[in-house]
């Protein structure tokens, strides 16, 4: 006991800790740097004019600040019909795959009906098949109803997020029965509970829940890039990467075309950081 | 009484119905359609001709199903583990952090996850580019020869493996502090008391704690990792792409581009399975190992 006070009292012992700790922190925070340094490179690059973008040394800051290649994005370029298509797209994933999950949650948390268990096993097991592997199937689909270059083709196979309907449940689970059984005494109906209830019990959950669908619609690459042929329907993760004649060999506004792909999403997760990290956290099947 | 209990049904399928109408649509037929599809020659359109196990029996032999089977499987090898650890380290100096400071430093991590795959692919193409990518400065600096990475076979996968862990790690970074901060102070101040090592500490406490969030992480990795396409296809244009097939990309390739709807539905189950096998053992070892403490 002695020699346990002894040693937390030692000096050298609290120094030597310290002097590790800080070590380990300066480390974690100049590799915080070198890790967004590309990201940091791509904007910077797309703010210099061609011939410095590529000057042979490393110029962290451009010698003339140019937007010529935002300008040159959004007035000669599809950009602004594809923000459009993204914008379209991942709004209608965000609310059909959000609204469908809420109601179907509640009713698994809430309710009880012949079929409820084989229906859990249903999101289950759509849980674990990769929507990869399905991309023939869906193309045929949404080919034979006609849908290939549209909106609706594009949101339709983007719509299988069990996750949500899983986290829904879970947070339905926790509102404590009295509000439920207060609310049967008043009479009121199974809607009325719904939307008056739990709903709004449980807005901080659907927040996250939307910012993530649509950070996962706008990202979505693999089904859009098959689901459009046509340059003026594609969204814009897809346009940016298809579309070379548009950009040419032109670094630095094929980086501006970059940094416009991405502000939106990165916009939405700095200004709601938490929500976001929330979100992400419960979709892996933790508790936030 | 019954007559209650007849309205719940029927309130709960209302409720579920829109969810039923979306997966009966997009989940459970295609997924039916794809099995029915890989015993036929069908192309990508239309229907065809029964022809039995041929689209399976010829895989075995088939050298671009090889490559992108060992190609995938390589990327995993590259990927899983190391970008688990990458992220158990980030996580361990961030949660030493306080505050803002931490907040800060846990966005520059996290910001690459929430980009585009496209434009994660601009970026590091223009980082890496053969000409002017400011990597290829820093090859010059420490005396290296410049490699066309995404052109080179030997360097494409370690490469895209390298970007891929850039990309996704602060996901698993996020759920790292997650199962950190799970870790009750007492147990550290007990741990102190008896005055042990940092690395002590780690190996009998940190890590053993962590171990259930650890497994989390790399089935999450796995199972992704399984399904990677969106980076291999982009960062291969213009590249050697049989080289670089992997199993998702070979049913792309089958299905739209060789117009073989039937024999990309039979990878496509390989896939499947390979799948649904790794996440039904994954669940069952998860659930021993939880009993078993």
């Amino acid at each position: 006991m002695t020699a346990v006070a002894e040693r937390l009292s030692s000096p050298t012992t609290v120094r030597r800790l310290n002097v590790a700790g800080a070590i380990v922190t300066v480390l974690t925070v100049v590799a915080a740097i070198i890790w967004a340094f590309p990201i940091y490179w791509g904007i910077i690059s797309s703010l210099k004019p061609e011939n410095e973008v590529v000057r042979p040394y490393v110029e962290l800051w451009p010698d003339t600040l140019t937007f010529q290649h935002y300008v040159f994005a959004l007035f000669e370029t599809q950009i602004g019909r594809w923000y459009l298509n993204s914008i379209a797209t991942a709004i209608g994933v965000m609310v059909l795959t959000v609204s469908s999950s809420l109601l179907c949650g509640y009713a698994i948390s809430q309710l009880r009906f012949p079929g409820r268990r084989p229906l859990w096993w249903l999101i289950l097991a759509s849980f674990m098949v990769p929507t990869q592997v399905l991309i023939i199937n869906h193309f045929t689909l949404i080919a034979g109803m006609g849908l290939l270059n549209t909106w609706a083709g594009i949101i339709l196979p983007q719509l299988i997020h069990p996750v949500v309907i899983i986290v829904y449940k879970q947070f339905f689970d926790q509102v404590p029965r009295d509000f439920r059984e207060a609310a049967v005494m008043d009479n009121a109906s199974e809607w009325q509970i719904l939307t008056r209830v739990y709903i709004p019990m449980n807005w901080g959950v659907t927040t996250a829940l939307c910012i993530v669908t649509f950070i996962w619609a706008w990202n979505a690459f693999l089904w859009p890039f098959l689901a459009v042929t046509r340059t003026e329907e594609m969204t814009i993760t897809v346009g940016i990467t298809q579309v070379n004649d548009a950009f040419g060999v032109y670094y630095a506004r094929q980086m501006s075309a970059a940094v416009l792909a991405g502000l939106p999403v990165a916009l939405a997760y700095l200004l709601f950081q938490r929500r976001v990290t929330q979100a992400i956290t419960l979709s892996a099947g933790i508790k936030g | 009484m019954s007559n209650a209990r007849h309205r719940e049904w029927l309130i709960a399928f209302a409720l579920i119905l829109p969810f039923l109408v979306i997966y009966g649509l997009i989940f459970v037929y295609p997924t039916i359609r794809m099995f029915m599809l890989s015993f036929t020659d069908a192309r990508l359109i239309g229907e065809g001709d029964w022809v039995g196990l041929e689209n399976y029996t010829r895989l075995p032999g088939d050298r671009r199903f090889g490559t992108a089977f060992w190609n995938t499987a390589y990327f995993v090898l590259l990927t899983v583990v190391p970008g688990t650890l990458v992220a158990l380290a980030i996580a361990l100096g961030i949660n030493r952090l306080k505050g803002r400071l931490q907040a800060a430093i846990l966005a520059l991590f996290f910001l690459p996850y929430i980009l585009p795959v496209s434009v994660v692919y601009l970026i590091w193409d223009w980082t890496l580019n053969f000409q002017f990518g400011i990597a290829m400065y820093l090859f010059d600096a420490v005396g290296l020869d410049r490699i066309p990475v995404f052109k080179t076979t030997t360097w494409f996968m370690p490469a895209v493996a390298f970007v891929t862990i850039w990309w996704t790690c602060g996901f698993s970074v996020l759920l790292f502090l997650a199962g950190l901060r799970a870790i009750p102070d007492e147990i550290y101040e007990a741990a102190e008391l008896d005055s042990s090592g940092r690395w002590t500490t780690f190996a009998r406490i940190t890590w053993p704690l962590l171990w259930p969030v650890t497994a989390l992480v790399l089935t999450i990795q796995l199972i992704s990792q399984l399904k990677i396409f969106d980076q291999v296809y982009l960062f291969s244009t213009g590249g050697r792409v049989n080289d670089n097939l992997v199993l998702v990309y070979y049913i792309f390739q089958r299905a739209f581009q060789s117009d073989q709807g039937g024999r990309a539905a039979a990878i496509a189950v390989v896939l499947f399975v390979i799948v649904v096998v790794v996440s039904v053992l994954n669940f069952q070892l998860t659930r021993l190992s939880g009993r078993s403490r």
